[in-house]
């Protein structure tokens, strides 16, 4: 649309016969040109690259099982109950001794020693699932997957797979622990993140 | 008079030289002028503005973002501390993030009218191409500051929304899990995910915005303004002409702006309500609890139709997750990346215009779909489904009993089913709306602690929260002893479903007088807000308060009173209850309940040594101490020893396990029921009850 002439390219037109006759040297100072300016501004970015994904690098300590609670908390009535995870934590450059890291359902049959538990974090995207009171079945306050109170799915449902179970152990002196993990949401089957 | 006129014209002169001078050397007066005299063919119209006022956005954005940023700290432990102290400390905080907050609302409105209106035009035709594929790219880069925008405040809403929406790009194919990585530095949510969030909203992606925004106005100047066909009036000049209409549009936008700000000052001064101007501008929810559960995480209203169409793909499992996050999503993009090659042809170009009003109406629709399921209760007579509800509750919903209620009329059936599944989302919205209100109650408990003469402890206000009795007394309450005993005002609606629900007394305004007084009232102490539902509601307390304080030969009214106040006194919780004029009956009243022939022939108090395991002792009945001690351990002679029934020992085990409660769970359960928690001046003792609810 604009009719003034560029001045750039007038400055090439009439500078070009100059640079004919040294075409080899100017070939050879172009690239020396491009590989130096390209080494100077590559790597640092190379570095800032190869710093920014350190978190790739990083594995997560292996989970381990956490003592919750003790087997005569959780009442014998199958009905799951939250408890959270207390254990100790690091978050990059912090350490906290003893917080509560995640939460877990709870539940156990009637005179059952047997304890199930279920992670609170539901397996679609990753909210919060609750337990409400009216009705006997988890709901996912995010995209309304429910869940039975074992953990099967309600159809139809958001989320592709039932809640995660936990691995749960109970020691001697009768406390329960779970196998604290976290898995990748949103596929079909269970993964736990690295 | 002349020598006035030579320095004036002098100091033009002066002035003039020094412009020359510089114009010399920069030759800003051939820029200004290439800048101002653009021609804008057909003359200027308000149609053009929305360019402008996005540049306008985004230069608000920096200059607020810049200031947010020098009190800003990026930290697990410091990113809500500091939004606290911007909004509610620092003078003019709240103003200027709550311009930020809501210019970016404002920015995704404008984005969608300049991209609405290009298409119109048919502005993204050659040769504006790249102009065009800019635009997108500008875009997409407002919409990720949005988005990273909305965890800095390391609030519980934008933790729990910044967790689902990471989550969905884990599922990019291939690198999924590892963007994920990378963008919330690691593979938990901390320190790291607040540095990089940060990094991104106010470095890389307003970096290359800048870039980007560059590159777009110097192709925009190079093609010139792509006018609305046909031309009807002459052609006029950027300058005034155009940049009158935009400079109107721009001040427009900022009175917009302003006025959702301010809007909410003007409804508390129009009501005579005092104004708080942290609670203007934006919200600041409690801090960021990965384990504390957030029913309310919803993304802001702009991304709330991605949010709502993934419920679209209900029971699709994990295909329908791929679909709705990301393939459906990347699909649109690449048609709208396509526009100007689809544009060429005419049926294209209207092609693109219907693609793009359908886009944005099926946007509007979600939204409006995804507010009517959330909001849906407000609106609904919960009565309308009593009959649902009841034969639900009858049948246990199951479909076989459910059939046969209806005598297996496979239509009745079919209704029931439709309106139980209206019911479903009515329970569902409540729920929504009931943690929308507890999410306000917590917020505004935690602005209260921050706000504390001593401030937030090194570690963090999570831990003030952590540490409230008030916050976590409800809760510890809930897991722990509600399965057993109410905590519920007699005179609330729903207190007599509840108590009777319980098996154990009522704890709500333990301690005083007037809890006191039921207890000793013959009409209530065998009730269930008392001893009603224990194994001693038939016991020596309950015959004795029946038959002995009946008696008003034994017992004067005045005697009966001098006990409770007494007893009242000895609890010494928060909201005691004891009238000036009764001080003076806490003697007498010490005085019967040692009295070997009265109440201290089973109880303690001190100084009568009745058998131990009798009866609680009543020496400090009520207060911190003694509540510690009897949730601890019940069953210590000092308390209901042998007699006591089904209550378990919260603080001891006899096998070496932990116990149930530790005891600083137990603390914090005891000052709540105690009414004993940090309050501000100006806090509203309502609080205590929202958080019943
Ligand atoms: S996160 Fe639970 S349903 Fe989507």
């Amino acid at each position: 649309m604009r009719s003034t002439p560029d001045k750039a390219t007038d400055f090439e037109k009439t500078s070009k016969p100059a640079l004919g006759p040294e075409h080899r040297r100017s070939f050879v100072i172009k690239a020396i040109a491009l590989a130096c300016g390209a080494i100077a501004t590559l790597s640092p970015f190379a570095a800032g690259v190869w710093t920014y994904l350190d978190p790739l690098r990083r594995q997560s300590k292996a989970s381990t099982f956490i003592r919750v609670v003790s087997l005569g908390s959780i009442p014998d009535d199958g009905i799951p109950r939250l408890f959270p995870i207390v254990s100790d934590r690091l978050d990059a450059w912090t350490g906290f001794p003893s917080e509560p890291i995640g939460a877990v359902y709870l539940s156990r049959e009637k005179g059952s020693p047997q304890v199930k538990a279920l992670s609170a974090i539901c397996p679609h995207a990753g909210c919060f699932v609750d337990i409400s009171a009216p009705s006997d079945c988890f709901r996912c306050p995010c995209h309304n997957s429910s869940f039975t109170l074992s953990g099967a799915m309600i159809q139809p449902s958001p989320s592709p797979r039932e809640m995660d179970a936990l691995d749960c152990q109970i020691d001697e002196s009768g406390q329960v622990l779970v196998k604290w993990e976290n898995f990748y949401t949103g596929i079909a089957t269970k993964v736990p993140r690295a | 008079m002349k020598l006035q006129k030579k320095q004036i014209v002098s100091s033009n002169s002066i002035g003039k030289q020094l412009l020359d001078f510089l114009d010399d050397r920069t030759g800003y007066r051939g820029a200004l002028h290439e800048l101002l005299f653009e021609r804008v063919p057909g003359g200027a119209r308000w149609r053009y503005v929305w360019g402008s006022t996005l540049v306008f956005a985004f230069v608000v954005q920096v200059i607020t973002g810049v200031v947010l940023w020098s009190s800003y700290s990026a930290g697990a432990q410091s990113a809500w501390e500091s939004v606290h102290w911007i909004q509610h400390e620092m003078s003019g905080g709240w103003l200027v993030r709550g311009i930020h907050h809501v210019m970016a609302q404002a920015m995704v409105i404008l984005l969608a009218l300049h991209l609405m209106q290009i298409v119109i035009d048919g502005a993204y035709r050659a040769p504006r191409e790249v102009n065009f594929w800019l635009g997108l790219v500008l875009m997409m880069l407002v919409l990720g500051m949005a988005l990273t925008g909305y965890l800095l405040p390391w609030d519980q809403r934008g933790y729990w929304s910044t967790r689902v929406a990471t989550n969905l790009a884990g599922l990019l194919p291939l690198i999924g899990p590892s963007v994920q990585q990378v963008v919330i530095g690691g593979s938990d949510y901390g320190h790291l995910t607040l540095t990089r969030f940060f990094a991104l909203h106010a470095g890389i992606l307003p970096g290359t915005l800048v870039a980007m925004l560059v590159l777009h106005l110097t192709l925009f100047r190079k093609h010139g303004l792509c006018a609305k066909q046909p031309i009807r009036k002459p052609d006029a000049m950027f300058w005034p002409d155009q940049v009158f209409c935009d400079a109107v549009a721009c001040l427009g936008v900022l009175a917009v702006v302003l006025g959702v700000i301010l809007l909410p000052a003007l409804r508390a001064m129009l009501e005579g309500r005092p104004i708080d101007p942290g609670e203007l501008g934006a919200e600041l929810g409690a801090p960021a609890d990965p384990s504390q559960p957030y029913a309310a995480a919803r993304p802001e209203w702009y991304f709330l139709f991605l949010f709502q169409f993934l419920k679209v793909f209900e029971g699709w499992g994990a295909s329908g997750e791929f679909l709705g996050a990301i393939l459906i999503p990347g699909l649109t993009m690449g048609v709208m990346f396509l526009m100007p090659i689809i544009g060429r042809w005419n049926l294209g170009h209207r092609f693109n215009i219907l693609f793009t009003s359908s886009l944005l109406i099926g946007i509007g629709l979600l939204t409006a779909m995804a507010y009517n399921e959330d909001y849906v209760a407000l609106w609904t007579d919960s009565s309308s489904f009593s009959d649902v509800k009841d034969l639900l509750e009858k049948t246990g919903n199951d479909p076989k009993k459910i059939a046969e209620a209806f005598d297996s009329d496979v239509q009745k059936i079919a209704a029931f089913n439709k309106r139980s599944h209206r019911y479903e989302s009515f329970l569902r919205s409540e729920a929504f709306l009931a943690a929308v209100a507890q999410a306000s109650v917590d917020g505004d408990r935690a602005i209260e602690l921050a706000g504390r003469p001593e401030r937030i402890p090194p570690s963090g206000a999570l831990d003030l929260i952590r540490q409230d009795p008030l916050t976590q007394g409800p809760r510890l309450f809930e897991q722990h002893c509600a399965s057993c005993h109410s905590h519920v005002d007699p005179a609330s609606a729903q207190a007599k479903t509840k108590m009777s629900k319980s098996s154990a007394a009522n704890l709500y305004g333990f301690g005083s007088v007037a809890w006191m007084q039921g207890l000793l009232d013959p009409a209530a102490v065998d009730g269930p807000a008392y001893f009603g539902n224990t194994s001693h509601n038939n016991g020596d307390m309950v015959n004795f308060v029946k038959n002995d304080l009946a008696d008003t030969s034994a017992w004067s009214s005045e005697d009966i009173r001098a006990v409770i106040v007494a007893m009242a006194a000895e609890a010494n919780v928060y909201d005691t209850g004891i009238p000036e004029s009764d001080i003076s009956l806490i003697e007498r009243g010490r005085a019967l309940i040692s009295d070997e022939n009265r109440c201290g022939s089973c109880h303690d108090f001190g100084i009568n040594e009745v058998n131990p395991n009798m009866a609680p002792d009543l020496i400090g009945w009520g207060s911190r101490e003694w509540l510690i001690g009897i949730i601890t351990n019940p069953a210590h002679e000092k308390f209901y020893g042998t007699q006591n029934d089904r209550m378990p020992s919260f603080g001891v085990t006899t096998d070496g396990a932990i116990p149930r409660l530790s005891l600083s769970q137990i603390e914090l359960v005891v000052d709540w029921i105690r009414g004993q928690w940090y309050r501000s001046r100006s806090s509203n003792p309502s609080a205590h009850h929202a958080s019943e609810k």
